[in-house]
């Protein structure tokens, strides 16, 4: 548990100052080690992709990012301050990888009820309607805004719940696997958002997938494998220093040169 | 969830047809017994559904403080349970006959403590549910046991002795004996003020150990 009404002064939080920095970071869920020592930084206005098989720990990361997981060990700064502290959640939106939206309401009440909390009073009305209206048309779903979530496709009901994240405007977003069951055209067209939030706004995004071939559209990659990172870099860059032709390959490459080096410790052990 | 009540009592008036002092003494118990079941059932179903579908998981990761849930969830269900406790004693008064002594708006203030605890409860056990199976589960193991050593079947100090003492450790027997007290006295009795003050007490309890149990970060 981090602890930030302690002593520990802040650093500033300034533009210069990554969204995320971790060093050191340990995370513990039951009796097994899920993340072991990360050491990165995730910067702003830039879309980060967080890549690997599943299960290798990325959505316990990214709870921890937004202060939902327990046992968090080690540093972890989110724009600036430490991951959980009660000033980051209006500042960061969040999308779990199941959607997580109310299923007897509509598209427009999930949404107006969690502008409500965002931003809550009478003299905001307009502001929250204003939002709610420009987040529906944002993920393409203004022709069923008054539809039952309940009713919805599995891909809508994912992107209901992006919608709830881009209320307000986040100077971090954390999406959990945002586009897994949609068509090309809608995944197109949300990676168009994603590059438009992180250039327009200067915000950063970090994005999981298991899915390769979404890497080329990120700026920076961090791909992980067993609680681990592998490598944290730009595909360009990926693709060159490991002779690939795409990220995948890249991948596949670093794996192996990952398991031939745990090979060679044991032998020499 | 309204109508609910007000047909078990209409039925339970018609069960004891031919001895309507039974349905006075059983009726009164009711009237508390009803709120505190539906409220319980309701609300640790509708948290349960907040837990699992993540949306808890969601408003904890905003600016939402802990209390503002519990209270919007107590108001919310509290506002339903005056509704329907306010119907089942109107019932249950002026249609069905039950001969109560002392005034209807203590036997009213009783019910909304006793739904105000079930809301408490079902908030409480939705903690320990992994999903809507389990959660109805809770109800024989935490409603039941407090049904049966209320006082509704049998006087408390006719059971025996080791059933008297666990029944005076639950909150659901002060419940039932606040109601009996409006039934026999005209005044409020000072039994009376002390049973309310104990189901309330109860409620506030339970409802801050809920509170305990919604944690932002969860391994």
């Amino acid at each position: 548990m981090m602890n930030y009404s302690s002593v520990r002064s802040d650093p500033p939080d300034t533009p210069t100052t990554p969204a995320i920095r971790a060093d050191a970071l340990n995370v513990v869920r039951g009796t097994r080690q899920v993340l072991r020592d990360l050491d990165f930084t995730v910067p702003r206005g830039q879309i980060t992709g967080l890549l690997g098989p599943s299960g290798c720990g990325k959505t316990t990361l990214m709870r921890a990012i937004v202060g939902t997981q327990a046992k968090v060990t080690g540093t972890l700064d989110v724009l600036g301050r430490p991951a959980g502290h009660p000033t980051l959640r209006t500042r960061i939106g969040y999308v779990t990888q199941a959607p997580s939206v109310y299923d007897d309401l509509t598209i427009r009440q999930n949404l107006a009820y969690f502008a409500a909390i965002l931003d809550p009073g009478h003299a905001a009305v307009d502001r929250r309607h204003e939002n709610v209206t420009r987040a529906i048309a944002d993920v393409d779903l203004s022709s069923h805004a008054d539809a039952l979530a309940g009713n919805l496709s599995g891909g809508q009901r994912s992107r209901v719940s992006l919608a709830v994240a881009l209320l307000g405007t986040p100077e971090l977003l954390v999406l959990d696997e945002p586009t897994v069951g949609l068509d090309p055209v809608l995944r197109r067209d949300l990676w168009n958002l994603f590059h438009d939030i992180a250039a327009s706004r200067g915000a950063a995004l970090l994005i999981s997938s298991h899915v390769m071939d979404e890497a080329e559209r990120c700026h920076r990659l961090l791909l992980m494998r067993e609680g681990r990172i592998l490598a944290d870099d730009t595909p360009e860059a990926l693709r060159t220093r490991t002779n690939s032709e795409t990220v995948e390959a890249a991948f596949l490459h670093l794996v192996d040169e990952a398991v031939a080096a745990a090979r060679a410790k044991e032998t020499t052990r | 969830m309204l109508l609910v009540p007000c047909v078990m009592l209409f039925l339970l008036r018609y069960v004891f047809d031919g001895s309507p002092r039974t349905f006075d003494n059983i009726g009164a118990s009711l009237l508390g017994i009803f709120p505190l079941i539906t409220m319980f059932l309701v609300t640790s179903i509708a948290t349960l559904r907040e837990r699992t579908s993540g949306t808890l998981e969601r408003l904890l990761a905003m600016p939402l403080g802990k209390g503002d849930l519990i209270a919007g969830y107590a108001l919310a269900f509290g506002t339903l349970a005056i509704i329907q406790s306010a119907l089942a004693t109107g019932l249950a008064l002026w249609f069905l006959g039950l001969d109560v002594t002392g005034s209807p708006w203590l036997l009213l203030l009783v019910a909304l403590l006793d739904a105000l605890l079930g809301t408490a409860l079902g908030l409480f056990v939705s903690a320990f549910a992994a999903s809507e199976f389990q959660a109805v589960q809770f109800m024989p193991a935490v409603i039941f046991p407090q049904l049966l050593l209320c006082g509704l079947f049998t006087p408390r100090d006719n059971m025996h002795p080791a059933l008297e003492a666990i029944s005076n450790v639950l909150p659901m027997s002060y419940a039932v004996d606040g109601m009996n007290e409006v039934l026999k006295h005209t005044d409020m009795t000072a039994n009376f003020v002390r049973d309310a003050l104990i189901v309330a007490g109860c409620a506030l309890l339970v409802l801050g150990l809920g509170a305990a149990t919604l944690r932002r970060r969860t391994a």
